[in-house]
């Protein structure tokens, strides 16, 4: 056994466990984009499995300090932040690049009739 | 820019399905990512779908019920699994291996096994799928540690005051299968029939698995 637990969010010991049967995989289908996008690219070596859960790690211990419950409901908020400090500490897309292509999507959204194939 | 923005009006409400509806701030972000991603040729949107498609359908807890349904009933197995599980399970041949180095940890009728990610979420995701949304929870996550016999018996699993609890912190390089007791009374049942037996909860360590 290591020692992360004991850094682990004081309040969350006294938590119960919330479970429940017959949860869906995936909430919405961005997560498992998140989440394949993130298995995809350690294979294709961009980062390594250290490197990744470091990264995860990270992501969980900054959403607790703003607030975050994470009960596992938030968890693919997590994993997406950790893939954006990733891809950002790997030099591989700016937050600015991040920012800009996504307004990119929401102006070819609002432009794209509904029921058509939306493209940047 | 957009009618979106005037969408309250009452005269274009009716129109606001003119254009194809927003998506949300997560999804918008992710689609940033993959189609940056794509044309730096970082990912290849095929292999994100053969992903998707492995964890929807593909790979679910069957697999590590099917490693310890053998190791029950293969006493050689049970002692490949011992000394290499690595290699024990790649006997085997499951789909959406990551190289995942796996040890597996049985439990006795002395020792009872508890699989916890302190730090995030690392699973043996290749024979278990995908991990329950608690497993990711900061409570399960610090009291796993802290108070392992409460939460087995939060999981309804109250283990006598003699039995020893181990808890194994799984890390990006080390992940843990639990491998549960053969319940009495199953002599008579099949490789199949026993794996059917096997539950998720049972291999992380929550839970025992019972005779039918």
């Amino acid at each position: 056994m290591s020692g992360p637990a004991q850094k682990s969010c004081a309040d969350a010991a006294l938590q119960p466990i919330r479970r429940s049967e017959h949860e869906p995989l995936f909430a919405e289908p961005w997560e498992a984009q998140a989440l394949a996008l993130a298995v995809a690219l350690q294979q294709g070596g961009c980062f390594t499995a250290v490197e990744w859960a470091d990264a995860l790690g990270a992501a969980i211990k900054r959403a607790q300090a703003a607030g975050d419950p994470d009960d596992g409901s938030t968890y693919y908020r997590h994993v997406l932040d950790a893939l954006e400090h990733l891809m950002q500490e790997k030099q591989i897309a700016s937050a600015d690049l991040l920012a800009a292509r996504k307004a990119a999507w929401v102006e070819a959204y609002e432009r794209t009739p509904h029921g058509k194939p939306v493209e940047l | 820019m957009s009618q979106h923005s005037h969408a309250h009006d009452d005269d274009l409400a009716h129109h606001h399905d003119i254009h194809s509806e927003l998506p949300s701030d997560p999804a918008l972000r992710v689609k940033a990512l993959e189609s940056l991603l794509t044309e730096k040729g970082l990912v290849d949107p095929a292999a994100i779908d053969a992903w998707i498609e492995i964890y929807e359908s593909k790979i679910g807890p069957r697999n590590g019920a099917k490693v310890v349904a053998k190791a029950w009933v293969d006493p050689a197995y049970k002692q490949r699994l011992r000394s290499d599980a690595t290699k024990a399970i790649g006997e085997l041949d499951f789909l959406g291996r990551q190289g995942q180095h796996i040890v597996a940890v049985e439990n006795t009728p002395e020792v009872h096994n508890l699989v916890v990610c302190t730090l995030c979420s690392c699973y043996p995701l290749s024979i278990l799928g995908l991990p329950p949304a608690w497993y990711k929870s900061a409570p399960y996550r610090s009291r796993a540690v802290l108070d392992p016999r409460g939460v087995l018996k939060e999981f309804g699993t109250d283990l006598p005051e003699h039995v020893k609890i181990r808890v194994w912190d799984s890390t990006a390089e080390v992940r843990y299968l639990v491998v549960p007791e053969r319940p009495a009374g199953t002599e008579h049942l099949s490789e199949e029939q026993l794996a059917a037996l096997v539950t998720r909860d049972s291999m992380i360590g929550v839970a025992k698995v019972k005779a039918p």
